[in-house]
């Protein structure tokens, strides 16, 4: 039976702050690297010996070429931190890849939404190098970006999507590029100026922003998928930790709902199938 | 030398003596591309109930120093799911079969369930849960000496299969619940569950979990675990699975030492899927180098000053 998911070390070939607490880690991983999905994560062991942090990391994948997986990440707290002191030549531990990833629709005529918040760009890169070697079967195929960040200095990867030919538009909370507000509003500016072809929206970022744009999407009759974020103590669907509440296609009483797992079921869903609430 | 790791519990028989603990296994399947599944002692599976259950609100699992909180709610399909879906893959591993059992409110659905688990060949013996701190019914079972020997007692009577209780270290006493337990007739003792446990967001004000208490598990409980196995180990004829923090070899040895004739590991398998195989190949080392030839000579085996 061909394994789907691989646990091992792997060499760390550059680590480098992108710029302020961003860093981009690349690994020789040839597994993980010619299974991965856009979408698809890895948990990482950020500890060594001493088992602290006792927890791995997830992480998603950043693209996947040629043998090496790359791995965009901000340090938030002591995980992200020890990661930055990785060198090249040392070792990684992963487990890899994971989760369902996005299902990316027929190389045919439709065009392609991605809607970036913060970090989110990081699984969103992936897709769009995966979608251009769609585009290259398909010259129909428009690919827009939208990028929010916090200001000028959060913004991330905007040098790359355009290089693959992307449509970038940028929205900064404080103006400091690009249109000043959020995201989502540039994105409804879009889509209410889209008169044909349905495009399919991919999106990753806050879960405030994911739902948003469940709501742009509805109203406009679009597809929409995203990529959720939870706290996750194994990343491998066997602690039942990181669910999030969905809709239940066999639901009898109008409140019925069924947690999914975002590692496993997840981390990408369809926008109209999650349930949004308070927490 | 080989040594031989082979220990029995009741009439379960087992070719080594490293489990996996009921909830951090999942149902077997999403370990298979880690380890081969095959060299596990045996399987215990996440508990199960009567009716599927949806568990508590997420956030569900939060890192502690050396640890984790969990507050899950036993979420799990129920027995009808679980006998149609899941017992057919656990079957055809070959290794035996430990279901965890659990009721929330109505002690007679452990009736129930243990009646229907009995009559299945692959089940070789039934873990009852009563110590999960994650219910809405705060009082646990495995708190109360006299409710802990009616329910071991009632579910001694309706299954011949063995029949492991796992015990809180949530307790003042844990060696008068294990007397009860024992005096009921249960063959083995599984400890310990989770300790209760809490952790807040200084910035939000707010817990860590949507439950706000949770259970904590890891390298951080395994002192008191083992000190409860150790006090157990004296007082009861019954041998002890031994849990909690269980990492690496060193820390399973420690087990057997303070007296548990059996181990499993639990939230290590989280960090690293592959450690079970790992710790069976370092106990059978372990018992190489110091000239042991059945892992059971270790049991019970710490040496104190007199
Ligand atoms: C599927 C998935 C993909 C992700 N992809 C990326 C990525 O590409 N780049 C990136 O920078 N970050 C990503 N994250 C978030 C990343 O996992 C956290 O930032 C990281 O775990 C923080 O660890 P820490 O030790 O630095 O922080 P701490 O705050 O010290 O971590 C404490 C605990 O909380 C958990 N935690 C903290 N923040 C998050 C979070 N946002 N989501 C889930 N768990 C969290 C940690 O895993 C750890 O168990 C992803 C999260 C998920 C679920
Ligand atoms: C996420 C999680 C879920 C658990 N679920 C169960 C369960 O369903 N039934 C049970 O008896 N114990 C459950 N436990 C407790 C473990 O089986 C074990 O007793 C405890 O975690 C201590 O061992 P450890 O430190 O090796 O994890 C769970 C533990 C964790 C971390
Ligand atoms: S993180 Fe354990 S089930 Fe998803």
């Amino acid at each position: 039976m061909k394994k789907k998911t691989l646990q091992r070390n792997f060499k760390v070939i550059a680590n480098n702050k992108v710029k302020d607490n961003y860093f981009k880690l690349v690994l020789a991983a040839a597994g993980i690297s010619s299974m991965a999905r856009p979408g698809q994560f890895v948990m990482i062991e950020t500890s060594s010996t001493a088992f602290a942090p006792l927890l791995r990391r997830p992480m998603s994948i950043h693209s996947a070429q040629k043998g090496r997986i790359e791995i965009l990440y901000e340090t938030v707290g002591e995980g992200s931190r020890i990661l930055t002191q990785k060198r090249p030549g040392e070792h990684l531990n992963l487990i890899g890849p994971l989760g369902n990833g996005f299902e990316i629709a027929d190389p045919g005529d439709r065009n392609s939404i991605l809607v970036a918040g913060g970090m989110g760009v990081a699984p969103l890169l992936f897709l769009a190098e995966k979608l251009v070697e769609h585009k290259s079967k398909n010259a129909r195929v428009r690919i827009r970006v939208f990028i929010g960040a916090k200001t000028a200095g959060h913004l991330l990867c905007e040098k790359e999507f355009k290089s693959l030919g992307c449509d970038v538009k940028i929205a900064t909370d404080d103006g400091t590029k690009g249109f000043k507000g959020w995201v989502t509003e540039l994105l409804e500016e879009t889509l209410s100026g889209i008169a044909t072809a349905m495009p399919r929206i991919y999106t990753c970022g806050p879960m405030s922003m994911l739902e948003s744009i469940a709501g742009l999407a509805s109203e406009y009759g679009m597809a929409a998928y995203g990529s959720f974020e939870a706290h996750m103590a194994c990343g491998i669907g066997a602690c039942m930790g990181c669910v999030i509440r969905t809709q239940d296609e066999k639901r009898k009483e109008r409140n019925d709902f069924v947690y999914r797992r975002v590692c496993k079921e997840g981390p990408v869903f369809q926008l109209n199938q999650v349930i949004w609430g308070e927490e | 030398m080989k040594p031989n790791l082979s220990i029995s519990i009741g009439k379960l028989k087992l070719k080594n003596p490293v489990l996996v603990a009921s909830g951090t296994f999942g149902y077997g399947e999403e370990f298979e591309d880690f380890i081969n599944l095959k060299e596990l002692g045996a399987i215990v599976t996440k508990t199960i109930t009567l009716k599927p259950r949806q568990g508590n609100f997420p956030p569900r699992t939060c890192e502690t120093p050396a640890g984790m909180l969990n507050s899950i709610g036993l979420e799990n399909p129920g027995l009808d799911v679980f006998i149609k879906e899941k017992v057919p893959y656990l079957a055809r591993i070959g290794v035996p079969l430990i279901v965890s059992i659990a009721s929330e409110y109505d002690p007679g659905e452990f009736l129930s369930v243990s009646r229907r688990l009995d009559k299945i060949r692959a089940v070789c013996a039934i873990e009852l849960n009563i110590s999960c701190p994650n219910l809405k019914n705060k009082k646990l079972i495995a708190q109360d000496p006299a409710a802990t020997y009616r329910l071991v007692s009632k579910v001694r009577r309706v299954t011949g299969k063995a029949l492991i209780t796992k015990l809180s270290p949530n307790v003042t006493c844990i060696t008068d619940i294990a007397s009860a337990a024992e005096k009921a007739g249960s063959d083995a003792l599984s400890l310990i569950n989770t300790l209760g446990g809490m952790s807040i967001d200084t910035r939000a004000r707010k817990p860590k979990l949507a439950s706000i208490c949770g259970g904590l598990s890891g390298p951080s409980i395994r002192p008191v675990a083992l000190k409860m196995v150790w006090e157990v180990y004296q007082k009861t004829e019954l041998p002890i699975i031994g849990m909690g923090g269980i990492i690496d070899t060193p820390s399973a040895l420690e087990f057997f030492i303070a007296g548990a004739s059996a181990v499993a590991v639990g939230t290590a398998n989280f960090v690293n899927p592959g450690i079970v195989p790992e710790i069976i190949r370092g106990l059978k080392e372990y018992c190489r180098g110091h000239k042991i030839n059945s892992i059971k000579e270790l049991t019970g085996s710490l040496r104190c000053q007199d």
